[in-house]
């Protein structure tokens, strides 16, 4: 009785708010679009049949093979780079800093580097202003189909490469200094150390960093609403789904559809998250 | 370490830190500046001097008579901005360096001087000549504002928004860790059937995407809102959405430091006959706190930086809109207004940033036991 009321609050929280919503996501998969009447697979039937749904499935899968890649390796590089320096730690504060701005936040900063103005008029964005130093053509950047995915990644890369920093740098101190020392005695040069002792010896650390922000990926939303809205065909699923939900008066069956797909998409994480806790079960 | 590749550590960084901090840079300057400059040039131009042409007509004086000759003597408009160069003609506006002198039609003469004085002299009263034009250009030094931010604060509903994402943020921070601590404790230190099943469900949900949630609970919060006439959209609701989403991490992490408090100190207050909230209250709440105010900076920072939640849950209305919201739609619908926009952004962001730099240590450490556990 004693651990019902100490559990009983989170247990009512977590079961209204993250488990019954599973179930309920299922659910409304299968039924119309307010939620009524049972329509079977017509909503599945429509995700396949939808050009908008596979541009939203492409450019999902093009960042998720993006970002977490390239914010692990730019950690990584990053720590490397910080701890062979005297001033590592400031460089360090510097680099974690976009991590506590919000995805809107983030975004009017970028938009601010992005923007465009007319051949000939005065550049005011970052961007645009080197490109014509360069003697360039000013580019429309947002507005630029397929290339504009990239840049609005750039956008989630530069939040999340000061996470993966901290975490991989933390790892990068706790390799045993006698290790790498032995391994320049035997000869290793400086990229051999690197590839061949450094990075195995810290590949837990990378896989947790990289699936973390393969799931924060997964969920990018705001950055998209921010700076095109899924307009020049740049929606992501997560949008996709916040759209179907409020489009003419929101369409809760095509949007459950959608969040389900989301949750496939995550699955193979979850289920090697909970196998790993199920591992270290007498911890 | 060769001294090559030092330099080539030292220049990669010093890129990394670079590409890291100047569009936040951008943001900051262009928040600063005058509104008027930050539409027609780069921020980067800032803080170096910049050049404006103006044009003055003198206003309407008979002229002093000395000597034979009427004289009127005036300064042109400007705020201490030095004089480079003048004319009176629109074809010709920077014909004459300061301290020169124009010999007018008419017989008259101009002179103007570097600091904006100018001496006007003609044979005749200027009572029925036309208001002679002095077109000049100045340099104006970089100037720096504050005027932006009073602006959007006062104005544009940041300060109102900025009140509202605290009224979210703190509570909605205060709740979970609270409800989140008990359950923690329980998961960590009492023995009941399901415990395992629980805390592996905990870990699974730690990685179910916020958008599974959104429909269900949408549906939810209106069907129960109209069945019992509350308004579904309200900060309670809200307060409650954020606790709901935060439960997993919150306790997944101080499970994992609860758990971490040795079984003596734990076993042995049992023996003297401690009860669990006695146990929980005084012994191991006080060895964990650091974890519970780890977990507390992070959904802090998680709940001012949300926009999704706050708009499902929450509405887009003007009178409850959150710091992100409002950011959005300056975005939207004064899409050219950078100065209003980044001064807003500035705002946004000053919270988070503060937090974060006061704790970074904490924050740091945090995330390393998220992350490593």
């Amino acid at each position: 009785m004693r651990p019902l009321l100490f559990l009983g609050p989170a247990l009512m929280f977590l079961g209204i708010y993250q488990i019954y919503p599973v179930f309920a996501s299922i659910w409304f998969a299968f039924h119309d679009q307010s939620g009524r009447s049972y329509v079977g697979g017509t909503n599945f039937q429509w995700l396949v049949l939808s050009a908008e749904f596979r541009a939203a499935l492409v450019n999902t899968v093009l960042w998720l093979a993006v970002v977490p890649a390239a914010s692990t390796v730019l950690g990584l590089l990053s720590a490397s780079l910080t701890s062979q320096i005297g001033w590592g730690r400031i460089a360090k504060m510097l680099m974690v800093l976009p991590m506590a701005l919000s995805s809107v936040g983030a975004a009017s900063i970028w938009k601010f580097v992005y923007d465009f103005r007319g051949a000939g008029l005065e550049q005011i964005g970052l961007l645009n202003a080197i490109v014509v130093g360069l003697g360039g053509e000013p580019q429309a950047w947002m507005a630029l189909p397929f290339w504009n995915s990239f840049l609005l990644m750039v956008i989630v890369i530069w939040m999340q490469t000061g996470f993966a920093m901290i975490v991989l740098s933390a790892a990068l101190h706790a390799i045993p200094a006698a290790m790498i020392e032995a391994a320049r005695i035997d000869g290793a040069n400086g990229f051999q150390l690197f590839f061949w002792i450094i990075v195995p010896q810290m590949r837990g650390a990378i896989a947790v960093v990289f699936l973390a922000i393969f799931v924060i990926t997964l969920k990018v939303f705001d950055v998209v609403l921010a700076m095109t809205n899924g307009q020049w065909n740049s929606k992501v699923l997560a949008h996709l789904m916040f759209d179907l939900m409020f489009r003419g008066g929101g369409d809760l069956g095509r949007g459950a559809a959608v969040a389900l797909v989301i949750l496939i998409l995550v699955a193979p994480i979850l289920t090697w998250k909970v196998a790993n806790a199920r591992a270290g079960k007498d911890g | 370490m060769k001294p090559l590749r030092r330099f080539a550590v030292h220049l990669s960084a010093l890129v990394f830190v670079v590409a890291w901090t100047l569009p936040s840079l951008g943001v900051l300057v262009t928040s600063l500046r005058d509104r008027d400059q930050v539409a027609v040039s780069g921020w980067w131009t800032a803080l170096s001097s910049s050049s404006r042409m103006q044009v003055y007509r003198v206003p309407e004086d008979k002229g002093e008579p000395v000597d034979g000759r009427y004289i009127v003597t005036g300064s042109l408009p400007g705020n201490g901005e030095v004089l480079i160069a003048w004319g009176v003609s629109s074809l010709q506006p920077t014909y004459f360096a300061a301290g020169e002198t124009a010999n007018l039609t008419g017989g008259g003469t101009l002179r103007v001087e570097a600091d904006g004085s100018f001496f006007l002299s003609g044979t005749e009263s200027f009572a029925r000549t036309h208001r002679q034009r002095i077109f000049y250009s100045v340099t104006a030094g970089p100037r720096l504002t504050m005027e932006n931010y009073a602006n959007v604060l006062f104005a544009a509903g940041v300060g109102r928004s900025f009140l509202n994402s605290a009224i979210v943020a703190v509570p909605a921070t205060v709740i979970p860790a609270l409800i989140a601590a008990f359950a923690a404790y329980a998961l960590a230190w009492m023995r009941f059937p399901g415990r395992w099943l629980l805390r592996l469900i905990v870990v699974g949900l730690l990685v179910v995407p916020l958008q599974m949630s959104l429909i269900p609970l949408l549906a939810f919060y209106n069907s129960a809102g109209h069945a019992m006439g509350f308004d579904p959209k309200s900060y309670i609701g809200v307060w409650a959405a954020h606790t709901g989403f935060g439960m997993p991490l919150a306790i997944h992490l101080l499970q994992n430091r609860m758990a971490g408090v040795p079984r003596e100190i734990v076993e042995s207050a049992r023996m003297d006959g401690a009860g669990d909230f006695h146990i929980f209250t005084r012994i191991v709440l006080p060895l964990t706190f650091p974890a519970l105010v780890s977990f507390g900076i992070f959904q802090f920072m998680w709940v001012w930086n949300d926009l999704l939640v706050a708009l499902v849950f929450l509405g887009p209305q003007d009178d409850t809109l959150v710091l992100t919201g409002r950011l959005i739609n300056l975005m939207g619908t004064n899409g050219g207004d950078w100065a209003m926009l980044s001064a807003s952004a500035c705002v946004a962001s000053a919270v988070p940033i503060l937090v974060f730099l006061a704790l970074q240590k904490r924050v740091e450490s945090g995330l390393l036991g998220i992350a490593l556990k």
